[in-house]
């Protein structure tokens, strides 16, 4: 027995791990966008690390199970309920057959992710159940949910409820946030006026912010003069089309930095002027529009030392879930 | 010129040239495709684009100073592209220009395009200085294209016309991009043109459109066996133009998953194209007759 959407919340898709590997056809890797908290709750409910669990993006759905379970929710502070009831986040809990999980208002972050011992169980398609929507492709016929979804749930090892994430190991989610970027890419194009502006800005997340990418408003970047080069396009943010890296920041215009996440288009026409760290894109992932951003320059030192220290982290967590 | 940028921790980003043109492109393809033959542990993705590459790799299994000294040998070997030759195919694809649903689509976004009055494909004549679409479309369909990158979306063709930088045509994009375009619209923006694979946004004009699916995420068209998506980079396709009628005979076929894509394997050989490109232009469409 599966569980039935009721409500399906604003953007709820089937994720995992991703999809590595097809970048090169225009296939993104998917998956997560959080991928710590992701991994926290498949963790909490004793599921593999690569099953598949569900991002609900600012709003939760409504879901009826048709059997026991064991669920964690974690992530973005947006409140578990059972029946009604409260239930802890970034902690296991037991859920009957026939009872409604639900969620109250979002209170800091943007995505949550809920876990199901056993994990949902959609079939995997370039070997990842992520949903990957622009291209119709894995999750849940390859869409976010609606209402009147079923979604299958694999057969449970699982882990007994009440399992907990240590406080010192549990995401927080300031409204205010450093995010580290190594500059490069397109970069010699700014003015060295729209470099400092670049690192010096405030910049508020817009409402255009998704699995694609989010987009952000606070300042306009200056770019260098120049004779527009064959094919590259008149305004002086074109380039000839080229490659975007996962988390690479393009900045149309000068007016609207975009950071791409794990559904990245994967190249284009757009300057772009940084690009965040490994280590940083699960925080870029938890910014909710209006919340504000500064992007701090790193170099390749700092941004593997980083990588690493969220390498440590991850497996403090499988160590503390262990 | 060689142009190299860490983009974050995990990706390398190779530029050969600003401008597009064909070498840099080749040179793209080859470093990339000698890369993917030498199976290095730790590489995760690998992106040839229109003049420049990238690789996704993953720092903790391969050094970035030692990914960067694998890419220079390579770099080194390629060249300037003119010794490698590209195992590929030619494909024809089939298209209804000025068709009525892309038309329908761009009345919508009037305020979007230059001329309003005008159709996309009457634009485009125009402003390449042909009097009448029929002389666009000649020159649109009269030599091949190369698939210079696949992406944005999944499995969308940025094609590249070969044929000297005198005769490409060039259209300007809309003026801000549609949020709707049909699937299977053949555009044109700047000197490329392209097959929307999926529908969504695009800012390209709209010249018409193909029968013939290119991404098929159920892959149960029979062109979709082995992959979802139909495009590699390297691909070359020569345009046939087709009337309504063929168009609903495809469309049925394709509806009956009868549909295949004519095509051919070919070799391409940058060196031999720039030294005579409509002779050798001329022997790769005869590979689609089996000449």
């Amino acid at each position: 027995m599966g569980v039935s959407v009721l409500q399906p919340g604003l953007a709820t898709t089937v994720q995992d791990v991703g999809r590595p590997g097809y970048y090169n056809v225009g296939i993104p890797p998917s998956g997560s966008l959080d991928q710590y908290s992701s991994l926290a709750a498949n963790l909490l409910v004793g599921n593999a690390e690569d099953a598949a669990v569900l991002e609900c993006t600012y709003m939760g759905p409504e879901l009826r199970f048709g059997s026991p379970a064991t669920v964690a929710v974690t992530g973005a502070d947006l409140p578990p309920l059972l029946g009604g009831e409260p239930r802890p986040a970034w902690e296991s809990f037991a859920v009957g057959a026939g009872e409604v999980l639900s969620f109250d208002y979002l209170r800091s972050g943007a995505r949550a992710y809920v876990a199901v011992s056993g994990g949902f169980d959609v079939p995997a398609v370039l070997g990842s159940r992520s949903t990957y929507a622009l291209g119709s492709l894995g999750g849940l016929e390859g869409r976010a949910l609606v209402a009147g979804d079923e979604l299958p749930i694999g057969d449970a090892g699982g882990a007994a409820p009440g399992r907990s994430v240590p406080e010192a190991l549990r995401s927080t989610h300031p409204r205010h946030r450093e995010i580290r970027v190594m500059m490069g890419l397109y970069d010699h194009r700014l003015t060295d006026g729209g470099r400092r502006t670049f690192a010096e800005a405030t910049w508020r997340l817009t409402t255009l912010a998704d699995r694609t990418g989010m987009r952000y408003r606070g300042a306009t970047l200056e770019f260098r003069e120049r004779v527009a080069p064959f094919g590259a396009g008149s305004d002086p943010s074109n380039i000839v089309d080229a490659p975007y890296p996962i988390g690479s920041i393009q900045v149309p215009g000068g007016v609207e930095p975009i950071v791409l996440h794990r559904d990245a288009v994967s190249g284009g026409g757009y300057v772009m002027v940084a690009t965040v760290i490994s280590a940083d894109m699960d925080d870029v992932a938890q910014s909710a529009p209006n919340n504000t951003t500064r992007f701090v320059e790193v170099d390749l030192r700092p941004g593997r030392r980083a990588r690493r220290r969220r390498a440590a982290r991850l497996e403090a967590l499988r160590e503390a879930l262990a | 010129m060689v142009r190299r940028s860490f983009g974050g921790d995990d990706h390398i980003f190779v530029e050969f040239d600003e401008e597009m043109n064909l070498a840099a492109n080749f040179r793209a393809m080859a470093v990339t495709a000698t890369l993917a033959e030498r199976r290095i542990a730790g590489v995760i993705d690998i992106c040839p684009a229109n003049v420049s590459y990238q690789v996704r790799f993953d720092t903790d299994r391969l050094a970035p100073r030692d990914l960067v000294a694998e890419l220079e040998s390579i770099e080194a070997a390629v060249g300037d592209g003119t010794g490698f030759d590209l195992r590929t195919r030619i494909v024809e694809v089939p298209i209804l220009y000025g068709d009525p649903w892309t038309r329908e689509t761009a009345s919508r976004f009037r305020d979007s395009r230059q001329d309003p009055d005008a159709t996309d494909l009457e634009f485009a004549a125009r402003v390449n200085g042909f009097d009448s679409t029929e002389g666009f479309v000649a020159a649109h369909a009269g030599s091949p294209w190369i698939a210079s990158m696949v992406g944005f979306v999944a499995g969308l063709p940025f094609l590249f016309q070969m044929v000297p930088r005198e005769r490409q045509l060039e259209v300007p994009k809309y003026l801000s991009p549609r949020t709707d375009t049909p699937r299977q619209t053949i555009g044109h923006g700047g000197c490329f043109g392209s097959i929307y694979s999926v529908r969504g946004a695009g800012g390209y004009q709209m010249l018409g459109i193909t029968p013939a699916p290119i991404y098929d995420p159920t892959q149960t068209h029979p062109d979709f066996a082995d992959s979802l998506v139909f495009f590699e980079p390297g691909f070359i396709v020569k345009y046939a133009p087709i009337d309504r009628e063929t168009y609903d005979e495809l469309t049925a076929q394709v509806e009956a998953r009868r549909f295949c894509l004519r095509q051919a394997p070919v070799e391409f050989s940058l060196g031999r194209f720039l030294a005579d490109p409509d002779g050798y232009n001329r022997g790769l469409v005869e590979a689609l007759d089996g000449r």
